[in-house]
């Protein structure tokens, strides 16, 4: 990835995998999202997920994670100029379709789906498929997002 | 005195309301983004100055993160909530700077209740967190899941 102008619609783009353990579960709910099925075992035990769950936020935070890492990996292959992306207006569709358990293994990728003028001169918008897996092949988080990606500057 | 615990029967459209008086500093901003999205704007300064938003600002998911917390501290722990499947779409019209006092506008659109199930429903809801000034720095609709006071007769 270098330029907007670079960036090819369908590519698909292995994020590497994350495993959520009891102790960063209930960290992070303690922080953002304390219901009682992610900080507490017992509470989460009588709960309908029947035992601790991570908050729906920490596995989106592990995504943008593992896409950030992932981004830089790339750019560093690329032993070419690092790509600028600008800020995300927003995401669609994000689902969580299975509970995330403690020992669950995420592995994340992100698709490229299409790629979109932008009002603000000089970027372009890239929207893509983000997902996880878990380690039984099921599908645990899947979002749209978009960001704007610098386009190839004019030359003069 | 404890306020009666919230379960889906409670919850009723076109009610508006707001909580929590969050107040975003830099350390915090910083500490998200350099576990979750450690990108320039999110992690210094001067590199933030740089970029497309012109300053340090909160990562987005960190933003729905505090919003997350707010609503669980004002309502959630408080309700027979069960998570929620997903979130249809988040905005993020503003960035969230250091020094930003953030509250949360929660206004029910929607409840609906599933064919197949009698003892809990969907209550969509709309988010906005709001800062200082008032502005809408970012904005959500979710469909949250509550267990029902009393199973609901079946149909028929």
């Amino acid at each position: 990835m270098r330029y907007f102008e670079d960036i090819v619609v369908g590519t698909r783009i292995e994020l590497g995998s994350h495993t959520f353990e009891a102790e960063e579960i209930k960290a992070f709910a303690r922080k953002y999202d304390p219901q009682s099925f992610h900080v507490d075992e017992a509470a989460a035990a009588r709960s309908h997920f029947g035992r601790l769950v991570a908050s729906g936020w920490h596995t989106a935070a592990v995504g943008m994670r593992l896409t950030v890492d992932g981004t830089r990996r790339e750019n560093a292959n690329a032993r070419t100029e690092v790509v600028r992306t600008g800020p995300s207006p927003g995401v669609r569709d994000l689902k969580w379709p299975k509970p995330v358990f403690v020992g669950d293994t995420i592995s994340y990728a992100t698709e490229i789906v299409e790629l979109r003028a932008s009002k603000r001169p000089g970027w372009g918008l890239m929207v893509t498929r983000t997902s996880g897996t878990n380690q039984h092949g099921e599908l645990v988080y899947s979002v749209q997002g978009a960001v704007f990606v610098e386009r190839r500057p004019a030359q003069a | 005195m404890a306020l009666s615990k919230l379960y889906f029967e409670d919850f009723e459209v076109g009610h508006v309301a707001e909580y929590g008086d969050k107040l975003v500093t830099a350390e915090e901003i910083k500490e998200f983004a350099r576990e979750f999205d450690p990108q320039p704007m999110h992690l210094d300064e001067e590199a933030a100055k740089r970029t497309l938003v012109g300053g340090l600002c909160a990562s987005g998911w960190h933003t729905c993160c505090m919003m997350m917390k707010i609503v669980a501290d004002g309502y959630l722990l408080n309700s027979s909530s069960m998570g929620a499947p997903g979130v249809e779409e988040i905005r993020w019209l503003k960035p969230v700077r250091p020094g930003e006092r953030l509250r949360v506008r929660a206004t029910v659109l929607e409840k609906r209740e599933p064919a197949s199930r009698l003892d809990f429903g969907f209550v969509r809801t709309r988010f906005e967190v709001l800062d200082t000034s008032g502005d809408c720095a970012m904005s959500s609709i979710t469909n949250l899941m509550f267990a029902r006071r009393q199973p609901r007769a079946a149909q028929g």
